[in-house]
């Protein structure tokens, strides 16, 4: 399915966000996920089922002030 | 010991996580200013990238509480969901609210604060919301839940120290009961102890740390000048008067003529 991943236009084969996040190697506890603007919780990706063009936000710590 | 929401803090410095030329010296910043309360971000991560893992672990190794931010947010649903997203990395319900409204200030949009923080604080945050000196706006993020404000004394990286004195005493006076905090525009340990000695109750400090010549010794120099500052404001220091008072007795005084 194609989906914007962080902004960009990509084709991935995944069918939950979970599987998208293991499609693309994205790992690791402190990642944090929304699609089409709702925040989905780490323990419901594997049954967040994703949909043709939806919009998925991968976020990550980073330095701020 | 200063309270912000239920924790108690004895440092009254804050000190964002940004600009450090290295995650060494930001690690030495944040040791030498004995904060206890780092501000840090979130942003994208990379397709395989493992930079927000990296800066996740050095966090937790500096051993300090973490007040996440939503800044670069310029809207009010960019901001919720953003303060969601970070609860969810971070495990607290602390956020540091910023809706910013001027690209060029980055002044905040006040009227998107005021209804971002209602839907926070509804939703069990306990909102730290970077504000103006305005005291109408300050009232409304009371009503909104707000427990802590954090007014801004210059334009965020500007360096340029307390802006409007009065505005700030002003702001002070107003709210006796309520944690204040400079969050934007300190450049100088000076600047911090002026509004320490202002009665404010602590700086949250960034680029005036990370953009110095030597992050680490002036973090702890800024630690100095906050303590300095509260500890002048608790002893009521003179105000200033337009003539002169001799300081030394003039009775008793020898006349040689």
């Amino acid at each position: 399915m194609t989906f914007i991943i962080n902004g960009e236009e990509q084709e991935v084969a995944a069918t939950t966000l979970a599987d998208l996040l293991l499609a693309l190697d994205y790992e690791g506890g402190w990642l944090a996920t929304a699609v089409n603007g709702e925040l989905v919780h780490r323990e419901d990706r594997a049954d967040f089922r994703l949909g043709e063009r939806d919009r998925i936000e991968i976020l990550s710590p980073m330095q701020g002030g | 010991m200063l309270k912000l929401y239920d924790i108690e803090v004895r440092s009254r410095l804050l000190l964002g996580t940004a600009r450090y030329p290295s995650p060494a010296v930001l690690a030495e910043a944040v040791r030498r200013s004995k904060t206890e309360i780092v501000t840090v971000s979130l942003r994208r991560e990379a397709v395989g990238g493992k930079a927000g893992g990296a800066f996740f672990d050095l966090i937790g190794e500096l051993g300090v509480r973490v007040l996440p931010n939503t800044a670069g947010c310029h809207s009010v649903q960019e901001a919720v969901l953003t303060a969601k997203m970070a609860r969810e990395v971070f495990r607290t319900d602390w956020i540091k609210l910023e809706v910013i409204g001027h690209h060029d200030t980055l002044q905040p949009d006040v009227f998107g604060l005021v209804e971002a923080a209602r839907i926070l604080t509804g939703e069990g945050f306990q909102v730290f919301p970077y504000t103006t000196d305005d005291l109408v706006v300050a009232e409304r993020l009371l009503e909104a839940g707000c427990r802590v404000l954090m007014p801004w004394c210059a334009p965020i990286g500007s360096a340029k120290g307390p802006l409007n004195p009065m505005a700030l005493r002003a702001f002070r006076a107003h709210f006796p009961d309520v944690p204040l905090i400079i969050d934007a525009g300190i450049g100088r340990p000076s600047h911090a102890a002026t509004v320490m000695e202002y009665g404010y109750d602590a700086v949250l400090l960034n680029t005036a740390v990370a953009g110095a010549g030597d992050p680490a010794t002036i973090a702890e120099a800024f630690a100095l000048a906050i303590d300095a500052g509260s500890l002048a404001h608790g002893a009521v220091p003179l105000e200033p008067r337009d003539i002169a008072v001799p300081s030394t007795p003039v009775i008793g005084k020898a006349v040689f003529s």
